[in-house]
């Protein structure tokens, strides 16, 4: 099928601000939306800019907004999207080039929720793993998905309009510790969050829990932070 | 001159191996580690089922059994020595990843989950055993994060979104490496006394790949590009499970849930090809069963796949024959639900790129190039060694995938590769700080950029004649035919001309994008030049080697041939010709003998 693609150019280098250029490309229903991105950079633009790797939605490269909505490119086949699709950068971080968004202030954000676990008692005698039920496990696995691919912080209302609002992804990052039965650092992370408007921002919208490519539930784990803070209980 | 920075140790590659590499050496150094793409984008991430180590949490297991079945699988083309260090460092290892914080599955007991995986057995009874460690089917994505989070806490030194395009070499010296910033496509040059290169695989040779666009082989290209041999190049892995037409990876992990993979007529074949471990073969072993199979024509509907089966009918009919039992003894049974918790991202990316819910329907799977058993040569603690006598090279150093210590031999055993990034990132990081303490910087060049200006220059200036794209094309589908799970003389030699074709129609290429923010394509074009190097060294000692040994299967010399090809190969690329050289394999406590599963 021959499908249209209307994409949203931006080179800092040349032009004054972004205009669209549109491509044609022969496809098949069940290709990636990413394998007619590189088609074009191969043959038609050498030009077009995008980041990308692994290519099967596991490592957070290719977000970008898709027919108005936030998703990976290698996750998207045609067959779901249709012959006319546009493409865009993410909204809320500064474009680079094209399609290549400045990342930095995400990671800044990420940083700052004391993502690591936080335990100074002491390991178990025999050296041996830490002892963890099924039940505190299965507590936080959604958060653990997160491939800090932004398309939540990018969709969300409050990030775009709040430079103080660390966003969900970071938010999913301390919610994965937090209710990590092993760690001991949810007060000071709680309290990071109370400073920097972490949680307060958060009027959910849900927009970010339906752009997460990993399904994760956001605006969910949100809550329960929200929750915490609240209550100083974690459950 | 600007944008030069010191540093006592440089880590190329923020995967696995490197992050390990970087907080090791940061304890010890001053370092900063050099990454392409966000460390969180490594091809660590992608990683499914586990890692291995003899904890034996549900079961009697030993690192010595582990030992033995890294041996077996590598059909004995591994070193010893080093496969005894890491199979008994395992153990440590994956409890410093738990208490770091990484959030393995646990048994009912709270301990540390593990899977049966390919090749992984009970040496006293030839079954399966669970050894592999596993957080859910994305067990990679767990350990790159936690060292990530590791390296963040410890203050690591980062340079995000560098590519490195050269190593710096005086008198046999290593002296840094020369990388552009992608942001800005300035050079930068970094004086180091140590130089760790951890910069992944090059799957992207071949057409159905599991493996990420980054997988380019660039550290390797660039330390051959110095006269430094890579060993035992012609071993690629290719895994047997790949999604049809796509490659993206279905893990061993499922059949270790039960899953099997059956034919045209709906027969369990590897029953017929490894009677005792079946479809936990090892994964040469299982690719070469389903090409059989195609060629036989009873590949799925006479095309070139097999079906992978976890249904939960399936997995329990064959878990009965099998006598298959949980831990306390019960029959094995699974539903639905289960098979969903224990493989969710497998349940995912099956709904996505095959439109198949594999709950209730079987996945249509074909081998797909997966992993480099070969790479930059090293001994133990990471140091990158240049001949058949093992000389160190002073100041180089490489762990991960772009390395070959050699722990995989001939054929790598699932879950040996996360354990490998490791072990052996971590000694790299520790023996690359104490060499750096001892050492002196040596004097930069007096124009580091220069080589890296003359390879992106050459292709800002060629003729335009070629085109960059169709040149991969070209490559990736004449080495998946005939440089792949099976091989012959004619057909590698096929290879080997059209790669020398291609390596001369490579000169015509010219990038259009004439910016420095962000080239991605110069920067792509420059990786194909590397890829096209790794294709012709694998092509080389493909056809150098006149036997079948774990992944290298020739059709024409179908038997291992000890008396003269138990020997590891080397291989030097200089001025456009390919040499190749031996060196022995470290046998200590096993003697090779036929590979039965
Ligand atoms: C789909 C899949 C599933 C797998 N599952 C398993 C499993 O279950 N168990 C197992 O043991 N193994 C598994 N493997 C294999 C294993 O994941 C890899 O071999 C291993 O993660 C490699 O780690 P690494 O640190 O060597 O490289 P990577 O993690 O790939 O890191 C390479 C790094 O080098 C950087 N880099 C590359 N080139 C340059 C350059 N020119 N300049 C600067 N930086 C550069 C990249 O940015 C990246 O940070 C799997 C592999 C795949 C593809
Ligand atoms: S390329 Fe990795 S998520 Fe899309």
């Amino acid at each position: 099928m021959n499908v249209t693609l209307k994409i949203l150019r931006y080179n800092p280098e040349k032009d004054e601000k972004g205009h669209y250029e549109t491509y044609s490309v022969e496809a098949e229903p069940t290709d990636r939306l990413l394998d007619l991105l590189e088609e074009i950079k191969g043959h038609q633009d050498g030009t077009l800019t995008f980041r990308r790797s692994c290519a099967h939605g596991v490592c957070g490269s290719d977000a970008m907004r898709i027919n108005g909505s936030n998703k990976l490119a290698c996750q998207v086949l045609i067959k779901n999207v249709g012959a006319k699709i546009t493409i865009e950068p993410l909204l809320g971080l500064k474009v680079v080039k094209d399609l290549i968004v400045d990342m930095e202030p995400f990671f800044d954000n990420y940083k700052k929720v004391l993502p690591h676990l936080i335990n100074e008692s002491a390991l178990p005698a025999d050296g041996k793993e830490r002892i963890q039920s099924q039940k505190e496990r299965a507590r936080f696995d959604d958060t653990t998905k997160c491939i800090m691919c932004a398309a939540c912080t990018t969709s969300c209302p409050s990030f775009w309009g709040n430079d103080d609002f660390l966003g969900p992804a970071a938010l999913v990052s301390a919610h994965r510790f937090v209710f990590d039965s092993r760690d001991e650092g949810a007060s000071e992370r709680l309290e990071v969050l109370s400073e920097t408007f972490g949680v307060a921002r958060c009027h959910t919208a849900f927009n970010c829990t339906s752009a997460c490519p990993r399904d994760i539930k956001i605006t969910q784990a949100i809550g329960e932070l929200k929750m915490a803070m609240v209550t100083g209980k974690l459950d | 001159m600007d944008n030069v920075h010191q540093f006592e140790v440089i880590v190329v590659g923020a995967g696995g191996a490197g992050l390990m590499a970087g907080l090791y050496a940061s304890k010890i150094a001053k370092t900063a580690v050099i990454s392409k793409l966000y460390p969180t984008r490594s091809h660590t991430g992608a990683a499914q089922g586990g890692i291995s180590a003899a904890l034996g949490n549900y079961e009697e297991d030993n690192p010595d059994w582990h030992v033995y079945d890294t041996v077996k699988g590598s059909d004995y083309l591994g070193d010893q020595d080093a496969i005894e260090f890491m199979c008994h460092e395992a153990i440590q290892a994956v409890y410093e990843l738990e208490h770091m914080g990484l959030p393995f599955d646990r048994t009912p007991e709270g301990r540390i989950a593990q899977r049966p995986f390919g090749g992984h057995t009970n040496n006293k009874t030839g079954k399966a055993v669970r050894r592999a460690c596993h957080a859910a089917d994305r067990t990679g994505h767990m350990i790159l994060q936690t060292l990530y989070q590791q390296c963040l806490k410890n203050k690591v030194n980062f340079y995000d979104e560098f590519q490195v395009l050269d190593i710096l070499i005086e008198d046999g010296k290593t002296v840094g490496v020369v990388g552009v910033e992608l942001a800005t496509g300035e050079l930068h040059t970094f004086h180091a006394k140590s130089v760790i290169i951890a910069t992944g695989g090059h799957g992207r040779v071949w057409e159905i790949t599991s493996n990420a666009y980054a997988y380019t082989g660039d550290g390797a290209a660039i330390v051959s590009r110095h006269g430094i041999p890579l060993e035992d190049m012609e071993f690629f892995q290719f895994h047997p499970t790949g999604i049809y037409k796509m490659g993206i990876l279905i893990t061993e992990g499922v059949r270790g849930e039960g899953g099997v993979l059956l034919n045209n007529e709906g027969t369990r074949f590897m029953e017929t090809y490894a009677p005792t471990v079946k479809d936990l073969a090892s994964r040469d072993v299982v690719s070469r069963a389903m090409y059989l199979e195609m060629r036989a024509g009873r590949g799925i509907d006479g095309n070139r796949y097999c079906y992978l089966d976890v249904t939960p009918a399936t997995v329990n009919k064959y878990a009965e024959i099998d006598g298959r039992t949980n831990p306390d003894g019960s029959p094995y049974v699974v539903t639905g639900e289960q098979i969903l918790s224990k493989i969710p991202d497998i349940v995912d990316f099956s709904r996505t790129y095959l439109g198949v819910d594999p709950i209730t329907q079987p996945m249509p799977v074909q081998p797909t190039a997966h992993y480099a058993m070969g790479g930059i040569p090293t001994n133990k603690s990471g140091e990158v060694v240049i001949d058949d006598k093992n000389t160190v090279f002073p100041g180089l150093f490489a762990a991960g995938e772009a390395a070959c210590v050699s722990v995989h031999g001939a054929n790598r055993l699932g879950t040996n590769s996360l354990l490998d990034i490791v072990v052996f990132g971590k000694h790299a990081g520790i023996r690359a700080a104490e060499f750096a303490q001892g050492a002196d910087y040596v004097a930069l060049p007096a124009d580091p950029t220069d080589f890296s200006r003359q390879q992106v220059d050459r292709l800002k200036n060629g003729s335009g004649k070629e085109n960059a794209f169709d040149i991969g094309k070209e490559m990736k589908a004449v080495m998946f035919d005939e440089v792949g799970v099976y091989r012959t003389e004619e057909g590698i030699q096929k290879a080997v001309e059209k790669l020398t074709e291609l390596q001369e129609r490579f000169k015509g290429v010219k990038v259009q994008d004439t910016g420095k923010i962000f080239n991605t394509e110069l920067l792509n074009t420059w990786e194909l030049g590397n890829l096209l190097d790794m294709a012709e060294i694998t092509a080389a000692a493909a056809l150098n080697r006149k036997e079948s040994r774990g992944g290298h299967a020739r059709d024409d010399y179908p038997e291992r041939d000890d008396k003269n090809w138990l020997k590891h190969s080397l291989a030097w690329k200089k001025d456009g010709k390919i040499k190749l050289g031996y060196k022995p394999v470290v046998l200590t406590k096993f003697k090779p003998k036929k590979r039965v599963y």
